[in-house]
């Protein structure tokens, strides 16, 4: 989905302060949201880490850009846990005394793939000219807006890895590989530095042939 | 009470506070023998035992040292890590980038908050912040040096968005005037920031 996380080369946001000493966590909800999110993806296995980051994703826009971060990870575990039935919403708001705004409800997907599939051979080979396909998803995509219909360049081809579109709505098991793909600066920003470029890792299905 | 489409949870009465909503949360998981409060203190700890940033340190200091660790450590961080008896979650996939005379790296993830997680820790807040997410892989060279690191225009910057399932790690140049430091010594000069790439290790640094 084209959401506000989609947050390369968006302009507005202001400076970046670096704190001198930071805790990992500011407050204990903080460390229970993240733990309670590892145990639901990694022991309980409710969902999976693409399924998660969807989960922020559909947080209502404004609300996700001035959440505190652990709040985005606390509302994205509460939605799934109770869109999977292992929690109830009123459970969950009579024991906190108070409502638990949770992310909005995942959009209508496109038909998905239904065959578990591997494209064992990467398309692709290091120094290979490729351009980003122009195209965006109701769901999950880990290919961010800034990129798409840009061309660059293969440098590293990584294994073979759950494809993220359909890891996050299906148990479909598609793997391909991805790649870093390096784009140059110049490409994707009008007056971009021309000694700098952005290495993106992109799935094969997010790639063709310029 | 009524629900709130659009919802603005701060300060609103009607909304749980985070810490009542994480304890809620818990609590029911617990109730429902889904976990058990030695699972979530357990996983809590992780930050402690095996997730943090002197990690990445060792690992830094060890590739100064050790010409052969450093090749391993560019062909296969993930491997080389483990020699070192570090691993973890967000740790199977790990790649090294160096920084050079000609090249300087630098790690993002625009989309979330993505980080070698053994490596690196958990990521801290700018990391995690719009600005840092926006701005860096597009005016990289002006916000490293709003951050104090000037980075020459002859020196090529390049910036990694981890947008996948490779997590980076920045091996960063081993300081002038460090010849006699030892092992432990050197990796105390290596900062997480260092290892992201907003900054990097200094000869005098304090702690």
């Amino acid at each position: 989905m084209d959401g506000a996380h989609d947050l390369g080369g968006k302009s507005g946001f202001g400076d970046v302060t670096i704190a001198e000493r930071e805790p990992t966590f500011h407050e204990s909800w903080e460390a229970t949201a993240w733990a309670l999110n590892v145990l639901a993806i990694g022991t309980l296995r409710a969902y999976k880490a693409d399924t998660y980051r969807h989960a922020v994703e559909r947080m209502e826009p404004t609300w996700y850009l001035r959440a505190r971060y652990y709040e985005r990870t606390l509302t994205a575990v509460a939605t799934l846990l109770v869109e999977r039935g292992l929690v109830s919403l009123d459970d969950l708001e009579q024991r906190a005394g108070g409502q638990i705004p949770l992310s909005q409800p995942v959009a209508a997907l496109p038909v998905l793939q239904k065959e578990d599939t591997v494209a064992a051979q990467p398309r692709f080979a290091a120094g290979d000219a490729v351009v980003v396909i122009a195209r965006s998803t109701p769901g999950h995509t880990r290919c961010p807006a800034y990129v798409r219909g840009r061309r660059g360049v293969v440098r590293r081809v990584y294994p073979l890895a759950y494809y993220p579109e359909l890891r996050a709505h299906s148990t479909v098991k598609r793997r391909e590989h991805s790649y870093a793909i390096e784009f140059q600066a110049s490409e994707l920003w009008t007056g971009g530095d021309p000694h700098q470029s952005v290495s993106v890792e992109l799935f094969e299905s997010y790639l063709d042939r310029p | 009470m009524t629900r709130r489409d659009q919802p603005s949870p701060e300060g609103d009465p009607v909304y749980a506070s985070l810490d009542a909503r994480a304890v809620a949360l818990r609590d029911a998981l617990i109730d429902r023998n889904l976990l058990d409060e030695q699972q979530v203190a357990a996983t809590q700890a992780l930050v402690d035992k095996e997730l943090f940033p002197a990690n990445g340190a060792r690992v830094v200091a060890r590739a100064w040292v050790d010409a052969a660790f450093k090749d391993r450590l560019l062909a296969d961080a993930t491997a080389a890590a483990k020699e070192l008896g570090i691993e973890g979650i967000e740790g199977h996939q790990m790649v090294a980038v160096e920084n050079t005379e000609s090249t300087h790296n630098v790690i993002v993830c625009t989309q979330c908050s993505c980080t070698a997680w053994p490596l690196l820790g958990l990521p801290p807040d700018w990391y995690k912040s719009p600005p840092y997410r926006a701005r860096v892989v597009r005016e990289a060279r002006t916000l490293l040096a709003e951050l104090g690191l000037q980075i020459p225009e002859t020196v090529a910057i390049r910036v990694w968005d981890t947008s996948g399932e490779t997590r980076y790690l920045v091996l960063p140049a081993r300081p002038a005037g460090t010849e006699d430091f030892s092992e432990e010594q050197l990796a105390a000069l290596v900062t997480r920031e260092s290892m992201i790439g907003v900054s990097l290790p200094k000869a005098t640094q304090s702690d």
